[in-house]
């Protein structure tokens, strides 16, 4: 971790609100960090809470009934969203780590065309299949279906 | 070295988690449209429901996988984000230990608890 030494963060958590020309896939690397962070702090409450199981059906009907507001679904909601991005983004990422979708590599001719652009299709792939996974989920929150 | 290794188990457990969370959040919040793994009905929450998942011994298994791997991947993320704002070598130390020793406490709670009320279930 000593290279960072070299080039020091000198935006930090301000350099996520600017994409530069790195276009929309450096919004969703944003998008990618905040709903991980709340998927993380959702994730250990999460832990807990569902440990009260152990205390037998009254106490866990106590605060499943407590997580039934308005307030707490609408939260639920938010935590869901966040996991459908997030999966799907995250699909993305492996696929473009592992060199897939960003196009053969060619010899460099001008004018050169930047992996930025050949990976534009998997992003609006991936992004699509988030929103239907949202719409399905917010159907069922919405209490279309019982 | 190490740190492309934390990285690439990073991705993998991306992957693990990709599939049995896939399988918590289809049983969990597209049980109203596809109803899979609640046999008592209604709601996936319900209690009847809560038992009859923890009948299954695989449950407990998954429940586990998940929760080891996600406790990784959380954190790592986490650590990531952090490092990149450029911390001093103490801070990385107090925050590497801070982050293994929460995820250890938080996975022994979570186990103790899928195995404990596996049992519990069982008997019920």
């Amino acid at each position: 971790m000593d290279e960072h030494k070299k080039y020091p963060n000198k935006l930090g958590i301000i350099g996520w609100l600017g994409g530069g020309r790195w276009g929309i896939e450096r919004y969703l690397y944003t998008l990618h960090r905040i709903t991980g962070l709340g998927i993380l702090l959702y994730f250990c409450l999460h832990i807990f809470v569902t440990s009260s199981r152990l205390f037998g059906m009254n106490a866990w009907e106590k605060w499943m009934g407590f997580f039934k507001s308005p307030i707490f679904k609408m939260g639920e909601f938010l935590v869901f969203v966040g996991f459908a991005f997030h999966a799907l983004n995250g699909i993305r990422l492996i696929l473009i780590e592992f060199g897939f979708a960003v196009g053969k590599a060619e010899e460099p001719v001008y004018p050169y065309k930047s992996s930025l652009n050949t990976q534009r299709p998997l992003m609006v792939i991936v992004m699509v299949v988030a929103a239907v996974l949202i719409v399905a989920g917010g159907y069922q929150f919405l209490g279309f279906v019982h | 070295m190490k740190e492309t290794r934390y990285w690439t188990w990073h991705m993998l457990a991306g992957i693990v988690i990709l599939f049995l969370l896939g399988i918590h959040m289809i049983t969990m919040h597209l049980d109203a449209i596809l109803g899979w793994f609640n046999p008592a009905g209604g709601e996936a929450v319900d209690w009847g429901n809560v038992v009859a998942r923890a009948k299954m011994a695989i449950y407990a298994v998954i429940y586990i996988a998940l929760l080891a791997a996600a406790l990784y991947h959380g954190f790592y993320g986490f650590r990531t984000i952090l490092f990149e704002l450029g911390l001093k070598h103490g801070a990385q130390s107090i925050i590497n230990i801070l982050f293994v020793v929460m995820g250890i406490c938080l996975f022994v709670l979570g186990s103790w608890v899928a195995i404990k009320f596996h049992v519990i279930a069982q008997i019920a």
